[in-house]
C-alpha cells in the first residue's frame, strides 16, 4: 500500500510530507526530488523506481504530488487516489497552488490522516468529509450523540455520498449533457479516428433521500422496448423525431451512487443522488458522430523561405443553431520571420511565442463556410531537420450533443416526503465542445 | 488564514522560542506554536527536542490541536521511546471517549506509534474498538490490526486479533468488511502458507455482497482479494464473473482494472465453447478502451496492462486498433506504449492504416519515439507479408529524409527484412550504400556490413566498402568487428580472386592484434576452414539461414501468466514479477492462472522444465522492450564483462604482500637474472587473457570420455607452483578442490635442499573472492631433505577482497625457517560455486530477462561426447545447476544457474546439438539467439 505521500513545489521543496509506513524513510523525499524533479531529462514515465522504491507522481500546475511505496501496490488505485486527493483539496480551498497549500497545511494533514489510513484509501467523498473536517477545526461546542453517529454512519455507510435530512423549499435539478468531440483527420479529409466522450453532470437540490431513475436514447434500451410494445409500427417512431432516434453507446461508467448490478442486468440507471453538483455518468460513442466542423487545409511551400497556407472551415449542423468560441490554431514553423493573414470572418493573429496563427470567430451558424489564407515568410536555416508539421487544431462550442444523445426522462421518487416527480423542476442543457479536434496538414 | 508564514521561520533561537510558546497558557498561542513545529518537521528540520513540550499539549478538547500533536508523535515517538510513554494515558482515555471520531482517532494514531511499550498498551483498547458499536471505529480498528502485525506479528497472533479480524468479514457494514479484507490480505502476504484468508464459497458470497455497497476503494480491496481465490469449478467461476462484470462500468479506473483481473483469471476456468465465455470476451473490450480517455498517468497504467492482455487474449481488442493511434499531445510515455500495442494488433486487415500512422510518427520530434516508429515499420513488414513491399518503400522514403537516427534505425530494420524475405528487395541496396558514411551507431554499422557481406556478389564495390570499414578496425565495437570479419570472409568466398589480400588483412587483425577472445576464436576458425577446405567453408559460411520469428518480443508465457494475476498493480506496470522489485517476504509468492476446466486444454501453460523433446514450447525469445534488438543482435561484449565485478574501490593499495617482498625475491634468487620485472605476473601469457570462467569450465569438460563419472567436483592434477631453484630448495605443487562445501588447497611440499625445513606458515594476498586460509598450515614435523608431505589447507572466503587480473589469480606467500617465498597460482572458478546455487525457476526467468546485453558472453567447448543429461549431471557435481531444459529444433538447451561464494549469480544457457555431439555451445548470462549461432558461427555448430 501507499507508504508515504509528498507534495513539492516546482523547485522541489517539500510542502507536505506524510509517511504511513515504516519502510519509507526521509531519504525517499530527497530521492524523488533529485531523480525526478531535478532530473535534466523530460519525465519519461509517471512511475519511477529508485532503489527499489516506487514513486507515482502527478503534476497540478507547478505542484508535484508523489505517492511512494515499496510494495507491489495497485498502481491504478494510487493514481486514482492522487486525483481524488486533488479533487478534495480543490473542493476545500480552490486552486492547487503553493500559496494555497502552505496556507492550508494543517487542513491537508488532517485530510491525509482521514482519507488514507496505513496507506489504504478510506472514504474520500468531499460531501462526507466536510461534515466533520472543517477549515475552522471541529466545531467548538461538543456535538450531540446523534450528530456524531450520523457523521460516522455517513462516512462508513452504504450511502456515503449523501446525508439524511436535507430539505429544500423548491425541489429542483439541473442536467448538463457535456460532450467533447474528438477527431483526427487526414489532410485528404479522411476520418482517422473520431469519438465523443460525454459526461452527464447533475446538480440536484432535492429533499430527503430521493430515488432517481435516468433514461436516455440508448439503442439497447430503445430496441428492447420496440420489441416489447409497438411491434407492428416500426416506422412510426422515425416520423416524430428528427434524425436518428437512438444511439449506440460504446461504454459508460457511473458515479458510485448508481446501482451497477441493476444497470448490468436491466440497463436501467437508478440511484440516490449526492446533494449538489456531481458527475452522474461518463460515456463514449464512436458511431454516427456529428462532426460540427470540417477543416480543409492547403499548405504550399514556395521555395525555401515561404509557405502559403489556406484553411477553409465548414460548419455542419442545422442552420438555426449557432456555434460559439470558435478558434482555429494553425501551427507555423520555428523559423517563421513574418506572417500576413487575410480572413473573411473573425480575427486572426500570428502568435510568435506559440508558433501558431490563431484565428478566432465569435459565432458561426450551421451550414456556413469561412476561409483564411496566410503567407508565412521563413528565415533561411541550415537546420536539416524537417519541420514536423503539427496538426491544425480547433476549438468550439455547439448547443447540441454531437453524439446524438438525448435525455428521455429523469424521474424522482421520494416516498417519505410528500413531493412527487411532477413537483420537481428540471432543466436539461446540451453542450458540445471540441476535445482534441485535429486535422493533419 | 495565512499559515504559510510558518514555513519561513529560520531564526536561530527558534527552538527556544517555540518551547516557550508551547508552554504558554493561552490556547491560541499554543496551537500556533504546534503548527510551527509541524511546519518545521515538514521541511525536514529536527524538532524532536520539543518532544515533552508538544506531548504536554495533547490533553486538550481542541480536536484540531490534538490531531497536530498526534502527527508529531507519529513522527518522533520512535526516536524518543521513553518519553512517548507519557502519551499512553491520553490514548487509552481517548479510546473510551464518547465521541466515536475521537475513539477512532486514538486507535488509529496509536497503531502508528512503533514503540514496543506502547504496543503493549494498545492491545486492550484495540480489542474493544474491534467490537465497538460504531462502524467508523471498527473499520479503523481493522486497519490497526494490520499496523500492529507489522510491528509485532507474534503479539497479534497471541492476542487472537486475527480471528476477530476474520469475524469482521461478516460485519454488517460494507466498509468494515472492506478494511478487514485489506488488512487480512496484507497479513496473509507475509504468511504465504497460513491459509489465513480461508476463502470459501460462503465468504466469497459475503464479499460479493459487500462489493455492491462499499466505497470505490473498498471495492478495489475486495476485488484484489477475490482475484486470489480459486473457484472449485467452472460453474462457480462463472457465477463470480457474473457478479463482478457490473464493476466494469465503475467510474474509478482502478475498480475497472481489478475487475478485469478477476475476469481474466477466472475466464481461464471456463470452457471455451461456453456461450458465456464469448459474452465475457465481448464485455471486456469497451471498458479497456474507455480507460484510454482517463488522465495520462492512468492511461499509462492501463496501456501497460493492455499490453499484457493483448498478448494473453489477442481476440479481445483485435478490432480496436484505432483507439491506440497516437495523439499529438499525448505524453511521450503514452505514445511509446500505444506504439507497442499497435504493433501487436497489426494484421493484414488493418495494416494499411497502421503503416500510414507509423509513417506520420516517424516525422515527429522525440528521438526515442521516432526510432520506435521506424522499427515498428520493419516489424510490420515481417509480421504481415503482404505489406512488406509497402513497408520497404516507406523505409526508403524515410532514408531520403537524411535525418541521421532515422536512417540508422531504418537500416537496422531493413536488414531484418532481408533476412525474412531473402533475394526480394535487393534493389534498395544502392540507396542504402549511399548512406554508409552517416552511420555512427554500432548496430547500424553492423547491419550495413551484414548486408554488404550477404549480397557481396551484387555490389560491385563491396570490397571497397568493407575495406573502408577496416581502416579503423580497432576503434569499432566488438559487434562491428565480428560482423566485419564474417562479411569479409563471405566476400572472399564469393569473389576469391580480388579479395585475397583483404581477407588476410582482416584475419590477421582479428587473430593477432585483438585481445578479444571471441574475435580471435572466430578468426582462427575461419582461417583454418579456409586453409584446409574452402568448399566446406563455403557450405558453412554461406549456409541457408533459419527464418526469423515474427514474435520475438513476447513475454515468456509463465511470466505472462503471473503478470496477468497482477493486473493493475506495479508488477503489471514494470512487467516484472513482484519478487524483482519488492524486498523481503512480501510478494515472493508466485501467482498462477487456474487450469481450465473441461476439454483437455490444461496444457495451456507449458512448463519449461517438463516439456520433453516432443512438445517444444513456443520458441519465444526473451527480450525486454527492445523490438528487434535480439533478432539479429549479432555480437556481445567481451567475456570479462560477465565476471562478477568485485568492489572496484579496493583496486588501489594493492601489492602490499608482494610489493616489498619482491625486492628480496629479486636479490635472493640468483637464477632469475634480468627478466625479473615480470615476476608477480609469472604465468603463461596465453592464459593471461583467456577468460577465467571459460577456462574453468573447459576443465570441467575435459574429463570427457567416460560416461559413468562419479558425481562430484572436478579436481585438477597438481601442478608445480614454486620451483625449488627459486625458493632455496622448497618446491611446492598443488591444486584446489571443493569437498563437501569446503574449499581446500591441496599442497605437496618437497624439500630439495640439504637442510631440514621447519616453521611453515602461509599467507594470501588480497584477492578477487576473498580467499584466505581458514587455519594455519599444518606441517607439524620438520621436513627433512628429499621428503615430500601432502597438506590440505581449508580455505574460507571471508578474507579481504581486491580485484585481480586475471580474476582467479591468487598470490601466496609461504614462509619457513629459511625465508619467505612468493608465488602466484590460479584457482578454477568452479571452486567458488556454492551448493545452494540452484535458483528458483521463476526467479531465474525474471532475472534472465533483466540481464543487460553487455553482460553476455559465450564460449565454445569442443569435443564433448556427452548428451545433455549426462552433461547436466556432471555439471551438477560441480554445483552448476540445470534449472530447465528445452529442446528446439534438435538442440537441447540447458538453462543453468551458478552462485558464487560472494553471492553473485551467473546464469547460463548451454546448447547441445544432439545430432552432432562434437561441439557444445555455451552462453553466459543471456541467451544468444540461434540466428547468431548459425549465421556467424555456423562453423562451430555444424
Amino acid at each position: 500500500m501507499i507508504g508515504g505521500l509528498f507534495i513539492y513545489n516546482h523547485k522541489g521543496e517539500v510542502l507536505i510530507s506524510r509517511v504511513y509506513r515504516d519502510d519509507i524513510g526521509r531519504n525517499a523525499v530527497d530521492a524523488f526530488r533529485v531523480n525526478v524533479i531535478h532530473a535534466r531529462q523530460q519525465v519519461r514515465s509517471p512511475v519511477t523506481n529508485i532503489a527499489r522504491t516506487s514513486f507515482f507522481h502527478v503534476k497540478r500546475s507547478n505542484i508535484w504530488l508523489a505517492a511512494v511505496t515499496k510494495q507491489n501496490v495497485n498502481a491504478a488505485m494510487v493514481f486514482e487516489f492522487l486525483y481524488k486527493m486533488c479533487d478534495v483539496m480543490t473542493a476545500y480551498f480552490g486552486k492547487i497552488s503553493e500559496e494555497n497549500i502552505k496556507n492550508n497545511f494543517v487542513l491537508i494533514y488532517e485530510l491525509l490522516d482521514e482519507i488514507l489510513d496505513f496507506g489504504y484509501p478510506q472514504n474520500s467523498e468531499t460531501g462526507a468529509l466536510k461534515t466533520f473536517i472543517t477549515q475552522q477545526g471541529i466545531k467548538g461546542q461538543p456535538q450531540t450523540k446523534e450528530e456524531q453517529s450520523q457523521i460516522t454512519s455517513q462516512v462508513t455507510g452504504q450511502i456515503g455520498w449523501r446525508r439524511e435530512g436535507i430539505k429544500y423549499r423548491r425541489n429542483e435539478l439541473f442536467l448538463d449533457v457535456l460532450e467533447s468531440v474528438n477527431l483526427l483527420m487526414s489532410p485528404q479529409g479522411q476520418v482517422l479516428s473520431a469519438h465523443v466522450s460525454g459526461r452527464v453532470v447533475m446538480k440536484s437540490y432535492l429533499s430527503g433521500m430521493p430515488e432517481c431513475k435516468f433514461g436516455m436514447n440508448d439503442k439497447i434500451v430503445i430496441d428492447k422496448q420496440g420489441k416489447g410494445g409497438t411491434t407492428d409500427e416500426p416506422g412510426k417512431s422515425e416520423l416524430g423525431g428528427s434524425g436518428k432516434q437512438s444511439i449506440a453507446i460504446d461504454d459508460c461508467t457511473f458515479h458510485q451512487c448508481v446501482r451497477l448490478s441493476k444497470f448490468d442486468s436491466e440497463r436501467s440507471i437508478s440511484f440516490i443522488p449526492p446533494d449538489g453538483e456531481y458527475e452522474l455518468m461518463r460515456y463514449r460513442t464512436t458511431k454516427d458522430i456529428i462532426l460540427p466542423f470540417r477543416v480543409i487545409p492547403l499548405v504550399r511551400e514556395v521555395g525555401r523561405t515561404k509557405l502559403e497556407v489556406k484553411v477553409v472551415i465548414k460548419s455542419n449542423f442545422k442552420p438555426s443553431l449557432l456555434a460559439q468560441k470558435i478558434e482555429v490554431r494553425i501551427p507555423t514553423p520555428l523559423n517563421t520571420s513574418g506572417v500576413q493573414v487575410i480572413c473573411m470572418k473573425g480575427k486572426a493573429k500570428y502568435k510568435a511565442s506559440e508558433n501558431a496563427i490563431v484565428w478566432k470567430i465569435k459565432r458561426m451558424a450551421g451550414m456556413k463556410e469561412s476561409q483564411i489564407s496566410a503567407e508565412i515568410e521563413l528565415l533561411p536555416t541550415n537546420d536539416k531537420k524537417k519541420w514536423a508539421r503539427p496538426p491544425i487544431s480547433m476549438n468550439f462550442e455547439v448547443p447540441f450533443a454531437p453524439s446524438g444523445l438525448k435525455v428521455r426522462y429523469l424521474k424522482v421518487f421520494e416516498s417519505k416526503l410528500n413531493y412527487s416527480d411532477h413537483d420537481v423542476i428540471k432543466w436539461v442543457r446540451y453542450i458540445g465542445r471540441s476535445g482534441i479536434y485535429e486535422t493533419r496538414c | 488564514m495565512t499559515d504559510s508564514k510558518y514555513f519561513t521561520t529560520t531564526k536561530k533561537g527558534e527552538i527556544f522560542e517555540l518551547k516557550a510558546e508551547l508552554n504558554s497558557d493561552k490556547k491560541e498561542k499554543k496551537k500556533e506554536a504546534v503548527k510551527k513545529v509541524i511546519a518545521s518537521m515538514t521541511v525536514g528540520k529536527d524538532v524532536s527536542a520539543l518532544f515533552p513540550d508538544v506531548v504536554n499539549c495533547m490533553q486538550t478538547d481542541n480536536l484540531e490541536l490534538k490531531k497536530l500533536v498526534y502527527l508529531y508523535l507519529m513522527n518522533y515517538a520512535k526516536s524518543q521511546p521513553d518519553m512517548a510513554i507519557m502519551a499512553v494515558n491520553t490514548f487509552v482515555k481517548d479510546c473510551e471517549d464518547l465521541n466515536p471520531l475521537i475513539r477512532a482517532l486514538a486507535v488509529r494514531t496509536m497503531g502508528c506509534i512503533r514503540v514496543d511499550k506502547i504496543t503493549e498498551y494498545l492491545c486492550e483498547p484495540l480489542r474493544k474498538c474491534l467490537k465497538d458499536e460504531d462502524p467508523y471505529v471498527r473499520k479503523t480498528a481493522a486497519v490497526c490490526v494490520a499496523k500492529l502485525h507489522d510491528i509485532n506479528a507474534q503479539l497479534v497472533e497471541d492476542q487472537g486479533f486475527l480471528d476477530t479480524l476474520k469475524d469482521l468479514i461478516s460485519d454488517s457494514n460494507p466498509m468494515v468488511v472492506a478494511n478487514a479484507v485489506a488488512a487480512l490480505s496484507e497479513i496473509a502476504e507475509s504468511h504465504p502458507n497460513s491459509n489465513l484468508l480461508d476463502l470459501n464459497p460462503q465468504t466469497i458470497n459475503k464479499l460479493l455482497t459487500a462489493l455492491n455497497e462499499c466505497t470505490e476503494w473498498g471495492q478495489i480491496f475486495i476485488l484484489d482479494c477475490l482475484a486470489s481465490y480459486l473457484p472449485r469449478d467452472d460453474r462457480e467461476s462463472q457465477s463470480i464473473c457474473e457478479r463482478v462484470t457490473p464493476r466494469l462500468s465503475h467510474a474509478n479506473s482502478a475498480v475497472v482494472l481489478s475487475a478485469v483481473k478477476v475476469l481474466m483469471k477466472f475466464m481461464e476456468m471456463l470452457p471455451k465453447d461456453l456461450d458465456y465465455y464469448g459474452t465475457l470476451l465481448k464485455k471486456l473490450a469497451p471498458p479497456l478502451v474507455t480507460l484510454l480517455s482517463a488522465e495520462p498517468e492512468l492511461q499509462y497504467v492501463a496501456l501497460r496492462n493492455i499490453n499484457l492482455i493483448v498478448q494473453k487474449r489477442p481476440e479481445i481488442l483485435k478490432h480496436e486498433m484505432k483507439v491506440f493511434f497516437v495523439k499529438y499531445n499525448d505524453p511521450i510515455y503514452v505514445k511509446l506504449e500505444k506504439l507497442d500495442i499497435m504493433i501487436r494488433l497489426a494484421s493484414q486487415a488493418n495494416i494499411a492504416q497502421v503503416l500510414a500512422e507509423l509513417k506520420e510518427y516517424a516525422t515527429e520530434v522525440d528521438v526515442d519515439f521516432v526510432r520506435k516508429a521506424v522499427r515498428a515499420i520493419g516489424r510490420c513488414a515481417i509480421k504481415v507479408e503482404q505489406s512488406a513491399e509497402r513497408c520497404v518503400s516507406t523505409l526508403l522514403d524515410l532514408i531520403q529524409t537524411k535525418v541521421n537516427y532515422v536512417v540508422q534505425e531504418a537500416i537496422v530494420v531493413i536488414k531484418d527484412i532481408f533476412r525474412k524475405y531473402p533475394n526480394k528487395y535487393e534493389s534498395v541496396i544502392a540507396t542504402l550504400c549511399e548512406n554508409l558514411d552517416s552511420l555512427d551507431e554500432p548496430e547500424a554499422r553492423a547491419a550495413m556490413i551484414w548486408i554488404v557481406g550477404e549480397y557481396a556478389e551484387r555490389i560491385d564495390n563491396a570490397d571497397e566498402l568493407l575495406e573502408s570499414f577496416l581502416e579503423g578496425f580497432h576503434d569499432e565495437s566488438t559487434q562491428v568487428q565480428l560482423q566485419l570479419l564474417t562479411a569479409i570472409v563471405k566476400l572472399f568466398l564469393k569473389k576469391p580472386t580480388e579479395t585475397q589480400e583483404l581477407v588476410q588483412q582482416v584475419l590477421s587483425l582479428a587473430t593477432q592484434d585483438s585481445d578479444n577472445p571471441d574475435l580471435r576464436d572466430r578468426g582462427y576458425i575461419y582461417w583454418r576452414l579456409l586453409s584446409t577446405d574452402p568448399v566446406a567453408a563455403k557450405e558453412v559460411v554461406l549456409a541457408e539461414k533459419p527464418l526469423i520469428s515474427e514474435e520475438t518480443d513476447l513475454i515468456e508465457p509463465t511470466l505472462l501468466e503471473e503478470l496477468i494475476c497482477h493486473i493493475g498493480t506495479l508488477a503489471s506496470v514494470y512487467h516484472k514479477p513482484p519478487s524483482a522489485f519488492v524486498e523481503g517476504s512480501r510478494g515472493v509468492q508466485h501467482k498462477r492462472l487456474p487450469p481450465r476446466a473441461g476439454s483437455g486444454e490444461s496444457t495451456e501453460s507449458p512448463d519449461v522444465g517438463q516439456s520433453g523433446p516432443s512438445e517444444a514450447p513456443p520458441a519465444v525469445i526473451p527480450s525486454q522492450g527492445d523490438l528487434l534488438g535480439d533478432l539479429l543482435n549479432l555480437d556481445l561484449a567481451p567475456p570479462t564483462a560477465t565476471v562478477p565485478s568485485v568492489q572496484p574501490s579496493m583496486q588501489m593499495g594493492a601489492m602490499d604482500l608482494l610489493g616489498g617482498g619482491l625486492d628480496s625475491l629479486v636479490c635472493s634468487s640468483p637464477a632469475m637474472g634480468a627478466g625479473l620485472g615480470a615476476a608477480p605476473a609469472a604465468m603463461p601469457a596465453s592464459l593471461g587473457s583467456a577468460p577465467a570462467v571459460g577456462g574453468g569450465l573447459g576443465d570441467l569438460f575435459d574429463l570427457g570420455g567416460g560416461v559413468g563419472m562419479p558425481t562430484g567436483s572436478y579436481v585438477a592434477p597438481k601442478t608445480v607452483w614454486l620451483l625449488a631453484m627459486k625458493a632455496k630448495g622448497l618446491e611446492i605443487s598443488g591444486t584446489f578442490a571443493r569437498r563437501g562445501g569446503i574449499i581446500q588447497m591441496d599442497l605437496s611440499l618437497t624439500n630439495k635442499a640439504m637442510s631440514v625445513m621447519t616453521d611453515f606458515a602461509i599467507q594470501f594476498n588480497r584477492n578477487s573472492f576473498g580467499l584466505a586460509p581458514a587455519g594455519p598450515l599444518q606441517v607439524l614435523t620438520p621436513l627433512s631433505p628429499n621428503q615430500t608431505i601432502d597438506v590440505s589447507l581449508p580455505l574460507s572466503t571471508s578474507g579481504p577482497v581486491m580485484k585481480m587480473e586475471p580474476l582467479n589469480n591468487l598470490q601466496v606467500a609461504v614462509k619457513n625457517n629459511i625465508d619467505v617465498f612468493y608465488f602466484s597460482c590460479q584457482y578454477p572458478l568452479s571452486l567458488l560455486f556454492v551448493e545452494d546455487g540452484k535458483m528458483d525457476r521463476q526467479v531465474f526467468l525474471a532475472t534472465w530477462k533483466d540481464i543487460p546485453n553487455d553482460n553476455e558472453a559465450q564460449f565454445q567447448i569442443k569435443d564433448i561426447h556427452l548428451n545433455s543429461d549426462v552433461a547436466s549431471n556432471k555439471l551438477q557435481g560441480s554445483n552448476i545447476f540445470t534449472i530447465a531444459k528445452r529442446t528446439v529444433e534438435g538442440q537441447d538447451m540447458l538453462y543453468q544457474s551458478v552462485k558464487l561464494t560472494n553471492g553473485i549469480w551467473v546464469l547460463a544457457e548451454m546448447r547441445i546439438q544432439t545430432g552432432n555431439p562434437n561441439y557444445t555451445w555455451m552462453c553466459w548470462r543471456r541467451p544468444h539467439v540461434r540466428e547468431c549461432v548459425s549465421q556467424n558461427d555456423s562453423p562451430v555448430i555444424s
